[in-house]
């Protein structure tokens, strides 16, 4: 038997057409490391952006 | 000594109340009239809406915080707008009818130097059968517009949890409902939340999840959908949003307008003009917005409401009205300094703006009916007008110009906008995006409309602490607290 990648998803169905994450990206959303390093990420861009914004 | 009347205590009014106090002093005067005795982070309603939090960490009593600031707090409604005076006087002034225990019902003339409308929105339940009266929720739905009414929901919540332990399945109906609503993005983070939710109880196995919406395709946030730079493409937001959707198992349903809800069961028409039922255990759709019903009087006593609202109640601004047909739209049709065009002194911030026109592509059924989001203007955006129209007006009342000299376009700043797919400190995830700008300008940003460099999007962990953060830090800022001024808008 082939590895599982993903649940079953409905051939033809909206789901279907989509992209679905696998294993590889779900452990890096909750990895408290590689997290720490978005967490960082996230702060600079969106303190860009309101610098950005204010006139 | 110059007065300035804010009408509203949200988000941009309070933005704006609380700048211009701090930079205008004791010499002159700030007035705050809302109906409201606390303010709400309502951000953070969705997770009272799931039990994560309690309703009174998401509010605070305005009082003490505007007895601190030296704001003069008026707990009343605004009824009416005389921007020319009256008969006898040329002072422009507003008509109010408290709401405190105290007062209630007595009215009252306030008169103004400036006048700042940030009366937020009528949440307009009444605008679909079954959903409520006027502003009112009604019996067959639930809601997170509210601190009150997330709470109420976090209980109809643990009833369905309870019925599915006992082995009774239940169906979930969350996001909009009418053809016209805004704040998707609220719906989003709320079915997320249910969600992440029933996993952590054990009974995901148990429901069905569906998500009703509007828009003409998932990811449109009434913001014509938006492009993220992701693993070397222009990722649109429709893969990015139907990917979370799908990998979670919860259906959706597209271009809906919910014309009828009763026990149970809505009823909705699609873009494509057929008529569709879904059946619910549990429903939370967001109403649609309307302006609150201010009127505007002229000196003579005329009604000149039409002249200074658009018939969505929302007042005009110095926005380009007559734009006319989607393909003509522009960038620049976009407000710059929130000023009214016909009272120089009279501006309007947040939701109570008027747009030009909506963001996303106007769509109808063949039966006629408008079934497209309207533009979102909460958050971020709002409170960046607040205080734009703050500096203006401090400007102009120190002399240093007649003309606004501060503006926030939503079409040359961007927003940040952390949405939560479920709270918990190790196993909570959100979703952080930033747009810029809000609506999209394809004679700057040729191609996609909007800076790739400034539009990203991606879930995890650390947006949620990004989130959570945010919470408590807006919390201290609204309160006054040491720093406030620091925490950006």
């Amino acid at each position: 038997m082939s590895k599982k990648h993903v649940n079953h998803i409905e051939p033809y169905s909206p789901q279907f057409g989509t992209m679905i994450p696998l294993g590889g990206a779900k452990f890096l959303r909750t990895c408290v490391l590689w997290q720490l390093v978005r967490f960082v990420a996230i702060n600079i861009r969106m303190t860009i952006l309101i610098l950005k914004s204010h006139h | 000594m110059a007065r300035v009347v804010i009408m509203g205590g949200g988000v941009s009014g309070h933005t704006a109340a609380t700048f211009i106090k701090d930079m205008l002093g004791k010499k002159h005067e700030v007035v705050v009239v809302t109906p409201n005795s606390n303010w709400n982070w309502i951000p953070s309603n969705i997770w009272v809406g799931v039990g994560e939090m309690s309703a009174e960490e998401v509010v605070f009593p305005l009082a003490p915080v505007y007895k601190k600031a030296g704001i003069d707090y008026r707990q009343a409604k605004a009824l009416g707008i005389h921007p020319e005076g009256k008969a006898d006087s040329d002072t422009p002034y507003i008509v109010i009818e408290y709401t405190d225990e105290e007062k209630s019902g007595t009215t009252e003339e306030l008169t103004y130097d400036y006048l700042i409308n940030a009366t937020g929105p009528k949440l307009n339940f009444g605008a679909t059968p079954g959903l409520g009266e006027g502003s009112n929720l009604g019996e067959h739905t639930v809601s997170v517009c509210t601190a009150d009414h997330a709470d109420h929901a976090s209980h109809e919540l643990d009833s369905c949890i309870e019925k599915m332990r006992n082995g009774e399945r239940q169906a979930f109906l969350i996001g909009t409902g009418h053809g016209m609503c805004t704040c998707q993005g609220a719906a989003f983070e709320y079915i997320f939340n249910i969600e992440h939710k029933l996993k952590s109880e054990g009974v995901r196995d148990m429901a069905d999840i569906t998500f009703i919406t509007n828009e003409s395709f998932l990811g449109d946030f009434g913001m014509g959908g938006l492009h993220f730079k992701m693993g070397g493409f222009a990722t649109s937001s429709k893969v990015f949003a139907e990917s979370l959707y799908a990998e979670r198992g919860m259906d959706w349903i597209i271009g809906a307008h919910v014309n009828k809800v009763e026990a149970g069961k809505v009823t909705y028409e699609s873009l494509d003009g057929t008529m569709d039922e879904q059946e619910f255990d549990f429903a939370m759709l967001i109403p649609p917005f309307a302006g609150v019903g201010l009127k505007a009087i002229a000196k003579d006593g005329s009604d000149i409401t039409s002249k200074v609202f658009a018939p969505n109640g929302f007042m005009k601004v110095d926005a380009n009205y007559n734009a006319g047909a989607y393909e003509n739209w522009k960038a620049s049709d976009w407000p710059r300094t929130l000023q009214n065009p016909d009272y120089g002194n009279v501006f309007a911030v947040g939701i109570a703006f008027a747009p030009p026109h909506l963001i996303s592509k106007p769509m109808s059924s063949p039966n006629g009916t408008p079934i497209n989001p309207t533009p979102p203007r909460t958050g971020m955006p709002s409170a960046m007008m607040g205080k734009a129209v703050a500096l203006s007006i401090l400007d102009m009342i120190k002399g240093k110009s007649t003309e606004p000299t501060h503006t926030a376009c939503m079409s040359e700043m961007g927003a940040a906008c952390v949405a939560s797919a479920g709270k918990g400190l190790f196993t909570g995830t959100a979703a952080a995006m930033t747009v810029f700008p809000i609506v999209p300008d394809f004679e700057k940003y040729p191609g996609v409309g909007r800076d790739l460099n400034g539009t990203t999007g991606e879930l995890g962990l650390a947006a949620h602490w990004v989130k959570h953060i945010l919470h408590h830090l807006f919390i201290w800022k609204a309160k006054l607290k040491p720093g406030w001024t620091l925490i950006p808008e």
